[in-house]
Parts: C-alpha cells; sequence; structure tokens
C-alpha cells in the first residue's frame, strides 16, 4: 500500500517504463518494415460509438468569450477517424493511441489506457491473425498462437452448441456453473455468454498455457465485423479475440463496409440504451458518410498494449506498467 | 440503511447479504471489451466465518453492514459468555461461545484483543498476533540441550498444548505466534 510519502511516486519501476519504450519502438520498426504507416487521430470527437456497454467521458468545449458548452467525447478507440482515413485512401494504417472508457477500474482495465489498432487493406481476417501472430512472436516473445472457434470453445468445455440451444440451456448452464449468482439476474442471450465466457472458458484457456485466437462469433457479437456464413453454414461475426492466460487482449474484425448496416446497428444500439435508461450518444455521421462513399474491403484490430506488457514482463496487474495509475494520477 | 454500490467495493468493506454481515476480500472487475460489467466479490460471512463468492451486476447496491473493529481488553469468563471491556469506558461486552471460539485456546484476563461487533453486538474476537503465555505443565526440562530436535508439548495457562524445545520447564512464560499456533521464543515475562 502507498503511505502519503511515497504517493507521487511512479507506479511502475523505472527499469519496466524502459522496457515499455523499448517494446514501443520495436513495435513502431515492425509496422514500418510492412509499409504500414502512424496516424494520429483526435482524442475528442462530437460523436462517439453507440455500443450500449462502453460509457464514454465527455468535456465541454467553449469558445473564448461565451458561456456556449459543445460536448466532445473522449475517444474509446481511434476506430472511426481511421476508418475514415482508410475511406479517404489512406491504406494500411496503425496507430498507438492514449483511450478512455469511463467507470472501468481494475486488476485488468483502468479507465484510461493505450491501445494499439491497426488497420490492413487487402488483408483478409486470417492474414491478420497470421500478422498478430508475427507481431507477438517477434517483438514480445510469445509462443504461436492457436485458432479455436467460439462453438468449439462451447462444445468442448459446456457441451453447448452455442448456435442451436435455446436461451433457456444457456442460461440453466451458467446457473449450475457459476457459484454465487444472483436469483435475479436477467440478460439477453449474449449477456449469459459472456458471462460464460468470463467465468468458466477463459480460466481453462488460461490453463491451456498457449496464446489462443477464438473466431466466428454469434452474430448478435458482430460489433463493427461483417455477418459471414461460415463453413458449418452458422451466420457468424466474421471476428476474432485474442487471448493469453485467459486475458482478453485484442479484438480484430473483418470490417463492416455497407453503411445502411451500420446505421442500423448505430440505431439498435441506441435502443439497447433507452432501454436501459443509458445516456444517448450521437451517432457518428462523418463515419456513416465515410462509408458511403466508400471504404475499401480491410480487416482491422484493437490490441491492450498495457494487458500485452503485463504479460510480456510477467506482472499480475496493468497498473505496474504505467507511469502512474489512474489513482495517482 | 445507508447502501453501498458495486462501484465503491473494495478489500474489508462491511455489507449485508442474506441478513448476514459480510466482509469483501476481493473484488474483481469482470468486463468484457463491449459486453456487461459485473463485479465478481469474494467476501467471509461474519456470522458464520465461511468465504463465499457472488456475482453483482456492475452499478447494483447493496446495504452496508454497521460493523466496527474495536480493541477490547478481556476480562472473565461466567461460561455463556466472555466478557471483554472497553479500556477507556469500561463498558463491558459480552461475547456468545462463537465469536470466541477462534481465539479461546488464547483467552488471558488483561490483554487487549480486536473485537468485530455488529449493530454492538460482539460477532468475532481475534487475538493479537502474539502472545506470552506461562507453562503450566510439561515434561521435566532437559538441561543443556538447546539443540531442539523435536521438542516435546506443553500445555500453556489458557489450556492450548504447543510444541516446546525440551529445556523449557513449568512456570517459563513463552512468546506464540497465535496465527500459526507455535511457539516462538521464551519470553521475559508475561
Amino acid at each position: 500500500m502507498s503511505t502519503l510519502q511515497n504517493i507521487w511516486q511512479p507506479t511502475a519501476e523505472i527499469d519496466t517504463l524502459k522496457k515499455r519504450a523499448q517494446y514501443l519502438a520495436d513495435v513502431r520498426l515492425f509496422f514500418a518494415n510492412r509499409g504500414v504507416w502512424e496516424v494520429e487521430t483526435p482524442i475528442l470527437s462530437q460523436a462517439a460509438p453507440t455500443a450500449p456497454y462502453l460509457d464514454s467521458f465527455t468535456t465541454d468545449y467553449t469558445p473564448i468569450g461565451t458561456q456556449t458548452k459543445q460536448t466532445y467525447y473522449l475517444q474509446t478507440s481511434p476506430e472511426f477517424a481511421m476508418k475514415r482515413l482508410l475511406a479517404a485512401g489512406s491504406e494500411s494504417i496503425y496507430q498507438i493511441a492514449r483511450v478512455f472508457r469511463n467507470g472501468e477500474q481494475g486488476r485488468l482495465h483502468s479507465p484510461e489506457f493505450t491501445m494499439l489498432e491497426w488497420y490492413r487493406t487487402g488483408l483478409s481476417l486470417n492474414q491478420l491473425m497470421d500478422e498478430v501472430n508475427a507481431l507477438l512472436q517477434q517483438v514480445f516473445g510469445f509462443k504461436p498462437i492457436c485458432r479455436l472457434s467460439y462453438r468449439g470453445v462451447f462444445e468442448f468445455f459446456l457441451k453447448l452448441n452455442v448456435f442451436s440451444c435455446s436461451d433457456d440451456e444457456i442460461k440453466q448452464c451458467a446457473q449450475e456453473r457459476i457459484a454465487g449468482l444472483p436469483n435475479d439476474l436477467d440478460m439477453d442471450r449474449d449477456g449469459w455468454l459472456e458471462l460464460l465466457m468470463s467465468y468458466v472458458i477463459e480460466p481453462r484457456l488460461a490453463a491451456l498455457n498457449m496464446p489462443l485466437f477464438i473466431y466466428d462469433f454469434p452474430a448478435s457479437q458482430a460489433q463493427l465485423a461483417k455477418v459471414i456464413t461460415n463453413y458449418d453454414g452458422y451466420q457468424v461475426a466474421d471476428r476474432f479475440e485474442l487471448y493469453i492466460d485467459g486475458v482478453e487482449l485484442a479484438n480484430g474484425y473483418n470490417e463492416l463496409l455497407d453503411a445502411t448496416e451500420l446505421r442500423q446497428r448505430f440505431k439498435s444500439d441506441q435502443q439497447k440504451r433507452q432501454r436501459d435508461n443509458k445516456p444517448q450518444i450521437p451517432m457518428d455521421k462523418n463515419l456513416l458518410s465515410a462509408m458511403e462513399s466508400g471504404m475499401p474491403a480491410c480487416s482491422g484490430v484493437a490490441l491492450g498494449i498495457d494487458r500485452l506488457l503485463m504479460l510480456a514482463m510477467n506482472k499480475k496487474e496493468i497498473s505496474t506498467v504505467y507511469s502512474f495509475s489512474f489513482d495517482k494520477a | 440503511m445507508a447502501s453501498v454500490s458495486t462501484n465503491q467495493f473494495k478489500g474489508g468493506l462491511k455489507f449485508m447479504l442474506d441478513g448476514d454481515p459480510c466482509s469483501i476480500i476481493e473484488n474483481e472487475l469482470v468486463k468484457p471489451g463491449k459486453g456487461q460489467a459485473f463485479n465478481r466479490v469474494k467476501f467471509r460471512n461474519l456470522k458464520t466465518g465461511r468465504v463465499n463468492e457472488r456475482t453483482f451486476k456492475s452499478g447494483d447496491s447493496v446495504e452496508s453492514a454497521d460493523v466496527m473493529e474495536v480493541e477490547l481488553e478481556y476480562s472473565y469468563t461466567d461460561g455463556e459468555f466472555w466478557y471483554f471491556m472497553d479500556p477507556e469506558t469500561f463498558e463491558q461486552h459480552a461475547a456468545d461461545a462463537n465469536a470466541v471460539e477462534d481465539c479461546l485456546k488464547w483467552l488471558k484476563e488483561q490483554y487487549v484483543y480486536t473485537v468485530t461487533q455488529w449493530n454492538g453486538t460482539p460477532l468475532l474476537v481475534t487475538a493479537p498476533n502474539f502472545v506470552n503465555l506461562a507453562v503450566t505443565d510439561t515434561d521435566p526440562g532437559l538441561k543443556g540441550d538447546t539443540a531442539g530436535t523435536g521438542g516435546k508439548p506443553a500445555t500453556l495457562e489458557t489450556g492450548a498444548v504447543v510444541r516446546v524445545p525440551l529445556f523449557m520447564s513449568i512456570g517459563d512464560v513463552l512468546r506464540i505466534d497465535t496465527r500459526s499456533g507455535e511457539y516462538v521464543e521464551r519470553a521475559k515475562d508475561a
């Protein structure tokens, strides 16, 4: 525990911060060698993601000499601005960005953290997974990443076919497998699936002791990925998540390119927000316009750098790789 | 009674669950990237002493528990209750067998114990980490044996039995670690 005398001290050891700087330099070299260029986009935006369980920080802009206040949102990821660059012809780009998520604090969460996000025009989602694999092996020294389908892990660990079973079966499985759930817990299908993933599957993935991609998510969890029909004939979200030691590390999409579909997903998010009495977030009209004008086919991934550094340096919590953690900021 | 939100959860926070006072041991935020947030809480039921786990939807509230830890001096027992005194107000607090169960064998008059109270009633009495107690019974001491090979059992004034080196004899005062129940060293006095 910090005493009052040393509260000004960094959260991380100076040595750790030096290593962090070296890792980031190596990441930049990795992308430079592959012809992916670094971009910077605004941290403050007039629009924000509508995702129902993502809470943006807001701030007010007041022009000098006025009393007016205009709401700006701090980015939760640089995704929307980077997609506008892609639509404007940037081709493959990356960014190491500070991102902000209100309310999220814990061993693996900080309201302010660093995200490595990159987009590759002309690469399929599988090829992007190859690139994530290369980055993690070459720069961070991890073992090769295995690939398992979302359906596969649920079948293997829980004997549950997530694409054909009923909502009740999922709920019952969660109530049986997870101790200490409130009896009146009321959630939709994806809520229960996420709970099973976090409580039951992630610890077992950790026990496998190998980095893993989970791919082919239920279509209802598509976020901003394309929905496709996979080899088994199921409608799936063409996205992946990367897990190392049971820690969720990266989220990759075969990017949705259809502006009409995007508008629908924004609207459906806004309805969920209304249902849960959460503040309404203006949908990003600039992103919609960019997509209408034509975004090139691409794959993109966002990776939590702090968690990655934590794992690479064998630390137990992300605060140990920050110069100053949120509560000391 | 005041309520506490999950975002105020931290180790040591006392709250009510199913009518029992509980203390948080560990609180972990569970939140998939864009999914719902939960607080996974490991807690001790202060009435039963049992450790359990409970999940809350982040943002939910629970009732806070009026639980306090006070330092009280042990006075005496009438067989049914164990009486502890506030050294400043001289007020007496009666703890039942449940509350003293874990530290019964380390209870000595005039020693100060940590008493966890719920709504003013002692729930749990915890012994200090170290106590000095006199030996009331043990096999005769072996002079000169200081190597501590194996040792022998000794009964202390509170009734506790601990393993001590062979050279200890009746009347010696020993320093005991109450957490492990092990002999630490010979003490000068009680």
